[in-house]
């Protein structure tokens, strides 16, 4: 979470215009750009949390846009062994919208909060925060969950077998689990997998498309902006700039995809939200992927020691025998 | 009173290789979702396997140990070959199966990686060659330990003794 530090440029609606085309620009040129750092080209989104008025607009279409993707579970169940492993239903719990489901991708997450002695009440869309490097894809047991080259990071629901480890390595809790769905039905359903597991994926067909998320597409006060990742972190520090605000989600877990701008500090905002299962937090993230990451070097280095010493130990055996003889 | 050996004959090669299959076995299975389902992680001492961080980070560890102890092995195979004697036919097995083992998890090191884009297909099929590759060298592994097939053709050299 960092304070913002240059000031606006860039008007917003021409950015959003220009974001996609740039961002297709920039990921067109791919890796063969060496000055680009993972993530650089990937296409992020900002959310100015103080334009956002909590009408549900962008909950309403994202609804509308993903319905057909939504799990129809075959009921009844099938019985789990051991029993530790729990029916996670919400065919019959569709319309709740105040958490993430399966069935509700992204939702409007309240905050009362003083700004400049005033009492004033701020709504925050919360949904995938799309991880530069996600621990939910890259460790998916099965390779269900993937991300894509412009940074989307979705879920196949066709082979998900909802183990939910991906809920488990989410900092946000985002991934969602709909019983009685899926391959797991085909495989061993009472002793292996339980669902699917669902969650957004930034409308990744639109996107291919050309055309914009539905969220930011149906949100009538422009809360949010998206296009290349490079541009939006810049954009964010010049929009907290101008307002006095924090940024959040640029280094949050190794930096995400999408970046909130708040008017008051993280720490303020996350005192006054409402967490829980589906209920993400805005807390602090270190680099998850980060600390197994670091014993790459040690992976390089070891055969190397390791044929080393094997030369070593058979230079001084040739030596002994030498001196022997 | 028999006299205990000394600690240095515990840690053999064979010693340290099998503790770090079972270590790499034990957190690769690990990095499915089994261990708190099926109450292995409630075992006092084992809590840590229901942690995927922890056992990837393990995972990692182990994995490092055992290239450097492949590469030792390998490496002193080749500069003592006439004096080892060829390998066995188990030993051409287990070879093939911990090169598609260094093999597909050299791929997912680089898989993990901020930036790396893999095709869905490939990390599929290379979590399946991992997977299947170290439970047919469990399998194999436990078939030579139990009836003393060593790792060359000639006898008493790098062979397991039999209890």
């Amino acid at each position: 979470m960092s304070r913002g530090s240059k000031r606006p440029t860039l008007s917003r609606r021409a950015f959003l215009k220009g974001g996609l085309a740039a961002a297709g620009l920039v990921a067109g040129a791919g890796t063969a750009n060496a000055a680009l750092t993972p993530g650089d080209d990937h296409l992020a989104t900002l959310i100015d949390i103080s334009r956002c008025i909590g009408c549900g607009e962008c909950v309403a279409a994202c609804r509308e846009a993903n319905r057909s993707e939504y799990p129809q579970p075959k009921k009844p169940f099938p019985k789990m062994y051991p029993p530790r492993a729990k029916v996670a239903d919400w065919s019959d719990k569709q319309a709740v919208d105040d958490r993430l489901t399966p069935y509700n991708w992204l939702y409007i997450q309240q905050a009362t909060i003083t700004v400049a002695g005033e009492e004033r009440d701020l709504t925050i869309p919360r949904r995938c925060m799309h991880c530069v490097n996600p621990p939910c894809v890259k460790l998916c047991p099965w390779g269900s969950a993937k991300q894509l080259e412009n940074g989307i990071s979705r879920i196949d629901s066709e082979i998900c077998l909802g183990g939910s480890k991906c809920n488990k390595v989410c900092p946000w809790d985002i991934p969602q689990r709909q019983t009685g769905v899926g391959l797991y039905l085909d495989l061993l359903p009472n002793f292996a997998g339980n669902g699917v597991m669902y969650k957004c994926h930034r409308c990744h067909a639109r996107v291919a498309a050309g055309e914009l998320p539905a969220c930011i597409e149906a949100c009538p006060e422009d809360v949010q902006t998206i296009g290349p990742r490079r541009e939006i972190i810049a954009a964010a520090h010049e929009l907290a700039k101008a307002v006095g605000g924090y940024v959040y989600g640029e280094a949050e877990n190794g930096g995400t995809n999408t970046l909130y701008v708040s008017p008051v500090p993280f720490e303020t905002l996350r005192e006054a939200i409402e967490t829980g299962p589906g209920q993400p937090d805005l807390q602090p993230v270190k680099d998850t992927m980060a600390q197994a990451n670091q014993l790459i070097s040690a992976m390089v280095m070891a055969p190397i020691a390791g044929a080393a010493a094997a030369i070593g130990k058979f230079y001084a055996a040739t030596r002994s025998s030498q001196e022997e003889g | 009173m028999s006299v205990p050996p000394p600690i240095t004959k515990l840690f053999t090669r064979h010693t340290l290789y099998r503790a770090l299959l079972f270590l790499c076995a034990l957190t690769g299975f690990g990095q499915m979702p089994i261990y708190k389902r099926y109450y292995l992680a409630d075992i006092p001492g084992f809590g840590w396997l229901a942690d995927f961080y922890v056992t990837r980070f393990v995972h990692y560890l182990g994995a490092a140990l055992l290239l450097g102890l492949l590469a030792y092995t390998v490496a002193d195979y080749l500069m003592r070959r006439r004096s080892i004697g060829s390998p066995s036919w188990s030993a051409w097995v287990r070879s093939a199966l911990l090169a598609t083992i260094v093999t597909s998890g050299i791929f997912f090191v680089a898989k993990n990686l901020a930036g790396a884009y893999f095709p869905p297909t490939a990390i599929i099929v290379g979590n399946l060659l991992h997977l299947g590759a170290v439970m047919g060298l469990l399998a194999v592994s436990s078939y030579c330990l139990l009836f003393g097939k060593g790792w060359t053709s000639d006898p008493g050299i790098h062979k397991p003794k039999r209890v």
